[in-house]
Order: structure tokens, then sequence, then C-alpha cells
């Protein structure tokens, strides 16, 4: 199965048409896929809470948008899913890296890592995690589970899901 | 002038325009001077008016200003080489530069030392940046918007804030009547 494809697939197939991307090499693939579909406009952001404002910018627009980046970001974001996404209601899908998870090769991205789980849990966000190759048959349940309730709605993936990051 | 007094002088022009308004102080001035569905007021998230508002640009055809500080925008740097390279020409970005953070007790900024924002702006390669002084904003508002072109604008003005009430609106309702203006 090509996950990159599958998972641009589904973002089309729920009429995301606004993605914006802070990189992961994890995540390059599927960057690449949304870069490539005429059907989605693909902003990078500088930063992820930037991204989180183009998104809330672009929902109200009338576009479903989507977010994909590292979960440091959820670092950087608090604030913003607080206040914004969540203070207004509006849905927000985060496909998200998690680094630091099994077969990890950099000691560092652990220690966001097990912040990562609590952070979300605090913050009430829905959190799922795609650990093995399968895990993305509920992709497209938990998009339209997102834009049902207006949420942000956090998607980790693991480094085990992606086919292995260390030993590539 | 300070911010409430540009803001007073712009509201008619800004009544028919989707405004997305910085936190704080500037928000409460627009809301208190002409509070319309078109306005969306930021009540958090310190740094995001531009964004918010380029990506509301870049949605939908109708042309939205944003209003922004020049402390906002030092928070949120990053928002220029996006506005830069993701050209919507119905984006308007208004940053009202009056040298300090007005919400919190007037501390100074950069922007009233050594740093230009205009300048920033115009590296990060925006292409249509103006610096206008604070009585020149409605002439240079109104050109920017019939000129359909994607716009930075700095408006040097006074430090100073009026007193104005906090809103109470809920900000599902802000964002409600605000989406069904958008979509009108």
């Amino acid at each position: 199965m090509d996950i990159d494809k599958k998972i641009t697939d589904d973002l089309v197939a729920n009429d995301i048409s606004f993605v914006t991307t802070v990189p992961c090499k994890q995540l390059a693939g599927v960057i690449e896929e949304i870069d490539n579909r005429d059907d989605i406009f693909h902003i990078p952001s500088n930063k992820e809470d930037e991204g989180m404002g183009l998104c809330a910018g672009a929902w109200m627009g009338g576009k479903r948008p989507a977010i994909i980046m590292q979960n440091t970001a959820i670092g950087v974001t608090i604030n913003t899913l607080a206040t914004l996404i969540q203070y207004y209601r509006m849905p927000l899908p985060m496909l998200i890296s998690y680094r630091g998870e099994l077969r990890e090769p950099v000691a560092c991205q652990v220690e966001m890592a097990i912040h990562t789980k609590a952070l979300l849990a605090q913050m009430n966000i829905p959190t799922y995690h795609f650990h093995q190759q399968k895990d993305v048959e509920e992709l497209d349940m938990i998009l339209k589970y997102t834009f049902m309730c207006n949420k942000p709605v956090a998607i980790l993936t693991d480094a085990n899901f992606w086919g292995g990051y260390g030993d590539q | 002038m300070i911010r409430s007094e540009i803001l007073k002088e712009i509201a008619p022009i800004l009544r028919d325009q989707l405004v997305v308004c910085n936190i704080g102080i500037p928000s409460q001035e627009l809301h208190a001077i002409d509070d319309q569905p078109t306005n969306f007021y930021m009540l958090g998230t310190m740094g995001l008016a531009s964004s918010i508002g380029l990506g509301l640009a870049l949605a939908q055809d109708k042309t939205v200003i944003s209003i922004d500080g020049d402390g906002s925008v030092l928070t949120n740097l990053c928002t220029l080489p996006t506005i830069a390279n993701n050209v919507a020409d119905n984006f308007i970005l208004m940053i009202i530069d009056n040298g300090s953070y007005g919400s919190t007790g007037d501390q100074p900024t950069y922007t009233g030392k050594k740093t230009s924002l205009a300048g920033m702006a115009r590296a990060a390669g925006c292409d249509n940046v103006v610096e206008v002084m604070d009585v020149d904003t409605g002439p240079a508002l109104e050109k920017a918007i019939a000129e359909r072109k994607m716009t930075v604008m700095v408006v040097k003005c006074d430090s100073g804030n009026a007193k104005m009430p906090v809103i109470t609106m809920d900000p599902v309702v802000i964002k409600d009547r605000f989406m069904k203006a958008v979509s009108a």
C-alpha cells in the first residue's frame, strides 16, 4: 500500500482542499504527494501556530483545512489550539509525525514524545495513534469525525507506521 | 493620531470589507467604534491576525483586511515570507505601527527604534509595501482596495489607547456571524 497516496486520497475524498505543512523527514512523501495534487492548495508554513492561523482563515472562507506537522509542534501551538481553534470551535485535522517513538534514532526527539499524549489529553484533543500500516484505514473515519464535531483532532503517526526512520 | 482615531476615520471604508482585527485593544476599539458582522475579532492568540487574514483571502474572493500591530507582527515575523510567496490580490495587511505594545501598557517595541517593518516585508519578498503616516491612512487604504493587488501597509502613528469596553460576545457567535457574512 502506498501510504502517502492513501492519506492524500482520504483528504481529497473528505473535501479537504487547504493544507499547510511544516516538514518532517517521515512526512516528506505525503507532503510531496499533496504538493502534486491539483485539488489541494498546499501552503507551507514557517511555524505551526502560523499554520493554524492560516487554517482558521481558510475554514472561515469556506475551505476545509488540515495541518501536517511534527509532534514537537504541540509545544509551539498550545496557546493557538486553546484560544483560536478550540475557543472559536473550529475543526482541524492534525496529521502529526510522532517522533521519539519506537525505531527513533535521535535521542532528543524522545523528550517531546514523552509529553505528547499527556499534552493532547490535557487539552481534551481527541487523539489517534497510527503504529501499524493498517491503522491508516481509520483515517477516513477520523476526518469525518473531525468535521462532525468541529474540534482539533490529532493523528499521531510513528516511525513504525511509516516503515522505520532510523533503519531507513 | 493614535490608533483609535485612525480606526474612527477609516470605519466607513472598513464597513464594506471583511476585517480580521488584532487581539486586545485594537479589537475593542473597532468593536466599540463600528461593530459589524464582517469584523472578526481576535480575543486571543497574539500574532495571528495576518495568518488568519491570508488564509481567508486565499480561500475566497472578497477583499480581506487584516488590522495588525507592530508588536503582533514582530511576534509572528515568519508570516511575511508566507504572505510574499502566496500572493492573494484580495489581501491587505494593514499594520498600525505605533512603536509600542498598546494592550499591555505601551511598552516600546523595536519598530520605534532601529527596526523597519516595511523593510522587513520587502526583504521577505512582499512586492507592494507602502509606508504611510496616520493622517493618510484613509486614502491609502481606499487605493489598496481599489487596486486589488496584495498590499502590506505600514501606518506610522502615535502610541496610545482609547478606553473601550472588553468584548463580551461569545467567540462562537463572532465566528458564526462572520462566516455568514463571508458567504453572503
